[in-house]
């Protein structure tokens, strides 16, 4: 069931470019960053019991890496672009998780929370180095190599760009998979669920958490680079606390407790943003109400929902 | 008979409160050694001691001739002692595999094998069922913990820390919340498993005299932070002063009518 879901879900992402109109697949692309993002946040959140409120410092990080080496270094390689502000990001994680994991719950939230306030000040203030709130352009990467020069920004989006971020969801949610059912996946629930009983089974409960704490802002920055490249910009609003927000707002809307629910959050979260914004301008009232109904009335968000929905249906 | 595990001269203060003054014992392979005391008697901070959880002011602590004062549950883990717990300590959520598996992966040093399938290892599995087998819980392998019966939950904990294969195991009242009924069965079942497992010694802390009397080698008698006694069962149950000081007058003779 599950495996012919996760086909059908691909076959129609792959099918999407020649069936809709652009503007549509140009609101695919963000869906795809925020579902590699999510997939990292929710390795903290769901399986290591870990709700961080900053996480999207990670993914300034890597909107900003694609900035800086594609505008400033005249770096045009994707793979590269990807590699260095994953690297980046990863690199400024370490620090803020030896901090981070001795703590828990608010604690973590908050603590996450200031470094991702201190990276928006950074940006936003530093105007030579930053632009400040204008941020900095990202220009067009080459993929593989290949710069596919014929075609204009929207097609290349909506083209080779668009089929690549498909795979790259692909193969960093494989690993992502493989990783949460490892035996340092279970040491990571073990942590979640009852840290004490865990270290007395020698999980090295801080250590765990600093790796998963690592990979999360790995992912985060590859979903950063693939934002930044479909707007074309890095601005410092990437880093604000709303940012962090509208993550933790997916995740619980898709569900925290399956692997998948994060993936169904961001879809859902983009359309649903883009098609509030075209109707209303109260769009933040109706975002907070379905949120509220999300958490009142289905805490194991879509995927949880219809899982409720598929046993009732075999039932009758 | 060398010493497994030592304390020398043990103090250990918080702030103007002295827990434990001066208390030096030696547990040596083979033995199941019981602490009794009375609450507030130290018995707590004497396990947190043992188990490296804290450091003592003075004095030291060791184990297999290494000094373990405040090293930490997950540094003991791997070096051989293993805990289980006076309250249920399982992992709600995780089924009884998973949650011996945690031991297990600690075990043979796999928890960082990110992309490894952890429900694929055969060698993993295998020692799961092993464990699961030896108290009882292979029917329950799939089961989620937080579903088990109570008696399920503290077999579950025990059999966890037997999955660390450890030469020495804490035991801390493992018959807490176990009907009185099952309690002897459920002890028989703790000590046979740990003598075929390769434990080498238990530590058994019991308020439970009945148990005391009938399983330990010898028991070791805390009063305010101090050692009253260190005797083998007979003589201790023997000494009507000391089994008073320690449990009161009605649990002594009835220890006494129990040899």
């Amino acid at each position: 069931m599950r495996t012919a879901l996760i086909v059908a879900a691909l076959a129609v992402l792959l099918a999407l470019p020649s069936v809709m109109k652009p503007y549509y697949v140009t609101l695919v692309l963000p869906a795809l960053a925020y579902a590699i993002a999510l997939l990292g946040f929710n390795l903290l959140f769901g399986y290591a019991g870990l709700l961080s409120f900053g996480h999207a410092l990670f993914v300034a990080i890597g909107a900003y890496g694609a900035a800086v080496l594609s505008s400033r270094m005249g770096v045009k390689s994707f793979e590269v672009i990807l590699l260095v502000s994953a690297a980046a990001a990863v690199s400024a994680a370490i620090p803020v998780a030896l901090l981070a994991v001795r703590y828990v719950k608010i604690f973590f939230g908050i603590l996450t929370l200031a470094f991702s306030m201190l990276f928006h000040s950074f940006l936003f203030k530093f105007y030579d180095l930053t632009g400040g709130d204008t941020g900095i352009r990202v220009l067009r990467p080459s993929l593989l190599g290949r710069d596919f020069a014929s075609l204009d920004k929207t097609a290349f989006l909506v083209g080779p760009f668009y089929y690549y971020c498909v795979a790259l969801l692909v193969v960093l949610g494989f690993l992502m998979w493989r990783l949460v059912h490892s035996p340092f996946g279970l040491h990571l629930v073990a942590s979640r669920e009852n840290r004490r009983k865990s270290e007395y089974l020698g999980v090295r409960v801080r250590f765990i958490r600093l790796i998963a704490f690592a990979i999360s802002a790995f992912y985060g920055a590859v979903g950063g680079v693939i934002l930044a490249i479909n707007t074309g910009q890095a601005d410092p609003e990437l880093a604000y606390w709303t940012h962090s927000g509208e993550l933790v707002f997916m995740t619980v809307l898709g569900g925290f407790a399956s692997f998948m629910g994060p993936l169904v959050g961001a879809f859902t979260f983009v359309f649903l943003k883009s098609e509030l914004m075209g109707a209303t301008q109260y769009w933040r009232f109706w975002l907070g109400a379905i949120l509220l109904a999300i958490v009142v009335l289905f805490p194991r968000g879509l995927v949880g929902l219809g899982q409720e929905l598929w046993a009732r249906a075999r039932k009758q | 008979m060398s010493a497994l595990i030592e304390t020398l001269d043990v103090r250990k203060a918080y702030g103007e409160f002295v827990a434990l003054d001066g208390v030096s014992l030696a547990i040596a392979e083979g033995e199941i050694v019981s602490i009794v005391g009375p609450n507030g008697a130290g018995k707590t901070t004497l396990v947190n001691l043992l188990t490296g959880l804290a450091a003592p002011t003075s004095g030291s602590v060791r184990f297999k001739g290494e000094d373990i004062a405040g090293v930490g549950p997950v540094v003991l883990a791997r070096r051989g002692m293993a805990r289980a717990f006076q309250l249920v300590h399982v992992f709600p959520s995780l089924t009884v595999a998973q949650t011996i598996a945690v031991a297990v992966v600690s075990r043979t040093g796999k928890a960082m094998s990110l992309l490894a399938a952890i429900g694929s290892d055969a060698a993993v599995n295998a020692r799961v069922r092993e464990v699961a087998e030896i108290f009882g819980l292979e029917r329950k392998l799939h089961t989620q913990s937080r579903f088990l019966s109570q008696g399920e939950k503290k077999l579950l904990d025990i059999a966890s820390a037997f999955a660390l294969a450890p030469e020495v195991i804490l035991l801390d009242e493992p018959t807490s919340g176990v009907s009185s009924a099952d309690k002897h069965g459920l002890m028989r079942n703790v000590i046979d498993s740990a003598r075929k497992a390769g434990v080498k010694s238990i530590i058994l802390v019991e308020h439970d005299m009945d148990l005391v009397a009938e399983y330990s080698s010898r028991i070791v008698a805390l009063q305010s932070g101090r050692v009253l006694a260190d005797r083998a069962p007979a003589d201790f149950f023997a000494d009507p002063q000391i089994v008073a000081a320690i449990v009161g007058k009605r649990v002594g003779r009835l220890a006494k009518d129990a040899h």
